[in-house]
C-alpha cells in the first residue's frame, strides 16, 4: 500500500448525502479481479449529463469533497478499490459507512470527517471556483481549502500510523502471536462450547 | 466480581481482548468467520502471502450470492457466476474448510444457515465479509461486516484490530399492533435515528416490545442495525434463544450445552450499564412501514403521503429530497397507498424465514397476486418447512414464483434482476439506486405488506386488506 504524507490536487463536489457503496461500485462488477482495474466501474450507473466526476472542470481531482454517511451500505471493498484505481486518494465527508472508512485506510485512502458546516463551505467554495486545489497534511492532520485556511481533522492514531507508513496489519499482528496462542488456550479450556461439534 | 456494572456488549468485548495498543486499538480474538462467494479477493490476498487459515474449524463457506433461484442443476449457464461459485468451492476445499455449496441440505443465505445450523450462539464474536453480519447479534454475540483485507486478516491470524466502538440502548417497550411486525419496528427505529444515527455505535435492543419477539423477528431487526449506520446490533440471550439453540446441529450438546447457558445467562446488561446514547420508542406508534426514497431512513407509515421538498428549509436536504423522488418516479403529496407496483420480491436475509414466509402465505391465501412476483426462502430447511406447511402452493396458487434459496433479487448478481424503471414492493434490506437492478425503484417493507401489494397491485396497508378479507366472509 502507498504510503500517505502529503497531497495536494483538485477536488471535486459532490453534494449528495448517503452514497452507498452500490453507488460507488454496481454489484454487477464484483465479479471482476482487481487486475481488471475498478477505475472504469467507479460511480457507473450515476454518470449522467452533469454528474461533477465528469465535468472537465474537475478532472484530475484526486480529493472528493461529499455530503453525510459516505460510503454507507455493503461492505464491499470494491467500492474503495473504484474511487483508488480513479486516482482518488482522500474523500472528506461529515460522516462516513464505518466499513468503508476501514477498508479505505488498508488500502491507503485517507476519509477526513469534518462537521457539517464546514463540509458544505468547502463545497461551495469547490462549486464556486471549479478546479481549486486542496492540501491534506496528515502528520499535521490539517486540511487546506480553497480559501486557505487550514482546519485540523481528528483520525485514529493507528490509522494514521498505517496510513502514513503504508503498513501491513497482518505483519503487525504477528508481533503478537504469543498472546493469540495464549488467548486460544485458555478460551479453550474456559469456553469449549466455541469449536462447533457436529 | 464486584467491578462496574457492564453492558451485554462490554462483556463480549472484553472477553476477546487478545492485546491492546497505548492508542486504544484492541486484536480481538474472532470466534466465527462466514465466507461467501465475494472472499474471492480476500483468499487471493492470502494465497499472494502464502499465508494459512489459522482456524478452519472455526470458518465456513457458504454458496448464497450468486447461486440461481430457478435451478439447481449444474452448470450454472451464465459462465462468469458459475465461476465464482465454483471459485468459493475450490478455495474452501483447498484451505480445509466446510463449504455449504449449492447441493447441500442446509445451503442458504449465511445470515439465515448460521443461525439455523447452530453455529451462531450468544457471547460469541462473528465476522463475515458482508454488512448485514450484524444479523447474528439476535443471539447475543457481537458481529459485525468487514471488507476483504480484514477478512484475509481474519483468515490468516483468527484476530481482528478494532477501536472499541461507542454503545447505544434503544430500548422498544409496549406490544405492537395487528400486522405490525419486527421489519416495522426497525424501519420505524432507522427513521427516527437516521441511516446513519448509529455511525461507530452498537445497539443493545431492549425493552418488552424486544423480549416479545421471536428468534426470528430479533433477526430481522438486528440485521438492518447496518442500515442506521451501527456498527453491530445485540440482543440479551434469554430463554428464546437458548431453545432456539439447543439440539441445532452445529451447537453444543448435552452437559457442554448445559454449561454453555450457565455461562450465556451471565452475558446481559448488568442493571445500571451505562451506554453512551438512550433511545426511547413506543411500539403502539408503530404502524406498517414502506419507504418512499432510495435510503432505508425515508421509511414512514404507509397511511403517509409522499413529502414535499418544498416544506423542507434546508436546500441541500431539500436537492436530495428531490433527486430522490426523480429517482423513485413520485410526486410530493401523492399518498402511498395510491403508488401502483410493478412486481413483488420476498426473500432476502431480511424477511425469508420461516415466520416471514407464514406472514406472506397468510395474506396471500385465496388471493391472486396482480403483478408478478418471486418468493425466495432463505435456506434449503427453510424451503423444505415450507413446502411441509403448504406455503410453496399458497404463493403458487397466487401466481408468484417459488425460488431455491440464495440472495437472488436482493442484490441481483445471481440474474435475478427488477428491470430498469419498475417498482418493486421489497422484503429486503437497502432500496439504494440500483440495488435491485440498474434504475430499479424499491419500496421496503414487511413480508405481509409486500404480499398486500401483491394481491392490490399497488402499496398498501395490509390491516385494511385483512379487514376486507373479514367483511367479505
Ligand atoms: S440477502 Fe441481500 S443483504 Fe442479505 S446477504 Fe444476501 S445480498 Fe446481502
Amino acid at each position: 500500500m502507498d504510503p500517505f504524507v502529503t497531497l495536494t490536487a483538485a477536488a471535486v463536489p459532490l453534494d449528495i448525502a448517503n452514497i452507498d457503496t452500490d453507488q460507488l461500485l454496481p454489484a454487477r462488477f464484483l465479479k471482476k479481479p482487481r487486475s481488471a482495474g475498478y477505475g472504469n466501474f467507479l460511480f457507473h450507473d450515476e454518470r449522467k449529463p452533469g454528474f461533477p466526476l465528469d465535468d472537465p472542470a474537475y478532472a484530475g481531482a484526486r480529493v472528493l469533497v461529499s455530503d453525510r454517511n459516505f460510503g454507507c451500505g455493503s461492505s464491499r471493498e470494491g467500492a474503495v478499490y473504484a474511487l483508488v484505481d480513479g486516482g482518488f486518494r482522500c474523500v472528506i465527508a461529515p460522516s462516513f459507512g464505518d466499513i468503508f472508512a476501514a477498508n479505505a485506510a488498508k488500502n491507503g485512502l485517507l476519509t477526513i470527517t469534518l462537521p457539517e458546516d464546514a463540509v458544505a463551505a468547502l463545497r461551495r467554495q469547490l462549486q464556486e471556483k471549479p478546479g481549486a486545489v486542496v492540501t491534506v497534511d496528515l502528520p499535521a492532520q490539517t486540511l487546506t481549502g480553497p480559501d486557505g485556511r487550514a482546519l485540523s481533522f481528528a483520525i485514529d492514531p493507528f490509522k494514521k500510523e498505517c496510513l502514513v507508513e503504508g503498513l501491513d496489519d497482518v505483519a503487525l499482528t504477528l508481533r503478537h502471536q504469543d498472546a493469540i496462542d495464549a488467548f486460544d488456550r485458555s478460551d479453550a479450556e474456559a469456553r469449549p462450547w466455541v469449536v462447533p461439534g457436529a | 466480581m464486584t467491578s462496574q456494572p457492564r453492558s451485554l456488549f462490554e462483556k463480549v468485548w472484553d472477553a476477546h481482548v487478545v492485546a491492546t495498543r497505548p492508542d486504544g486499538q484492541a486484536l480481538l480474538a474472532i470466534d466465527r468467520h462466514f465466507l461467501h462467494e465475494g472472499s474471492f479477493h480476500a483468499f487471493g490476498m492470502i494465497d499472494h502471502a502464502g499465508r494459512k487459515v489459522r482456524r478452519p474449524e472455526l470458518t465456513f463457506a457458504v454458496a448464497d450470492h450468486y447461486v440461481p433461484s430457478h435451478s439447481r442443476a449444474r452448470p450454472i449457464a451464465d459462465p462468469e457466476i458459475a465461476n465464482m461459485v465454483t471459485m468459493l468451492e475450490a478455495n474452501a476445499g483447498r484451505h480445509g474448510l466446510r463449504h455449504f455449496g449449492l447441493h447441500d441440505p442446509a445451503q442458504g443465505i449465511v445470515h439465515v444457515l448460521a443461525p439455523e445450523q447452530g453455529l451462531t450462539l450468544p457471547g460469541l464474536t462473528i465476522v463475515c465479509g458482508d454488512s448485514h453480519t450484524s444479523t447474528h447479534g439476535a443471539f447475543g454475540a457481537l458481529a459485525f461486516g468487514i471488507g476483504a483485507t480484514e477478512v484475509s486478516h481474519v483468515l490468516a491470524t483468527q484476530t481482528l484490530w478494532q477501536r472499541r466502538p461507542k454503545t447505544m440502548r434503544i430500548t422498544v417497550d409496549g406490544a405492537l399492533g395487528p400486522h405490525v411486525t419486527a421489519k416495522d419496528l426497525i424501519l420505524a427505529v432507522i427513521a427516527a435515528i437516521g441511516a446513519d444515527g448509529a455511525a461507530g455505535h452498537v445497539i443493545e435492543y431492549a425493552g418488552s416490545a424486544i423480549r416479545a419477539l421471536s428468534m426470528e423477528g430479533r433477526l430481522t431487526v438486528c440485521n438492518m442495525s447496518i442500515e442506521a449506520g451501527a456498527r453491530a446490533g445485540m440482543i440479551a440471550p434469554d430463554d428464546t434463544t437458548f431453545s432456539w439453540v439447543e439440539r441445532r446441529n452445529y451447537a453444543p450438546k448435552g452437559a457442554l450445552f448445559d454449561r454453555a447457558v450457565e455461562h450465556w445467562r451471565t452475558l446481559p446488561s448488568d442493571d445500571g450499564a451505562v451506554f453512551d446514547r438512550e433511545v426511547t420508542l413506543h411500539a403502539a406508534d408503530i404502524a406498517p412501514a414502506v419507504t418512499w426514497g432510495t435510503s432505508p431512513e425515508t421509511a414512514v407509515p404507509v397511511t403517509a403521503a409522499v413529502p414535499d421538498p418544498g416544506a423542507e428549509a434546508d436546500p441541500v436536504r431539500a436537492g436530495q429530497m428531490r433527486k430522490m423522488l426523480d429517482y423513485m418516479g413520485l410526486a410530493p403529496g401523492m399518498a402511498l397507498e395510491d403508488v401502483p407496483i410493478d412486481r413483488v420480491f420476498i426473500g432476502s436475509c431480511t424477511n425469508a424465514r420461516l415466520e416471514d414466509l407464514r406472514a406472506a402465505a397468510e395474506v396471500l391465501r385465496g388471493r391472486r397476486a396482480v403483478v408478478p412476483g418471486l418468493v425466495v426462502p432463505g435456506s434449503v430447511p427453510v424451503r423444505r418447512q415450507a413446502e411441509a406447511e403448504g406455503l410453496d402452493r399458497v404463493f403458487i396458487d397466487a401466481g408468484l414464483e417459488w425460488g431455491e434459496p440464495g440472495c437472488s433479487m436482493c442484490v441481483g448478481i445471481n440474474g435475478d434482476l427488477v428491470p430498469a424503471g419498475e417498482r418493486c414492493a421489497s422484503t429486503t434490506n437497502r432500496n439504494f439506486p440500483g440495488r435491485q437492478g440498474p434504475n430499479a425503484r424499491t419500496h421496503l417493507m414487511s413480508p405481509a405488506m409486500a404480499a398486500a401489494a401483491a394481491a392490490t397491485g399497488h402499496l398498501t396497508d395490509v390491516r385494511k386488506l385483512d379487514l376486507r378479507k373479514l367483511g367479505a366472509s
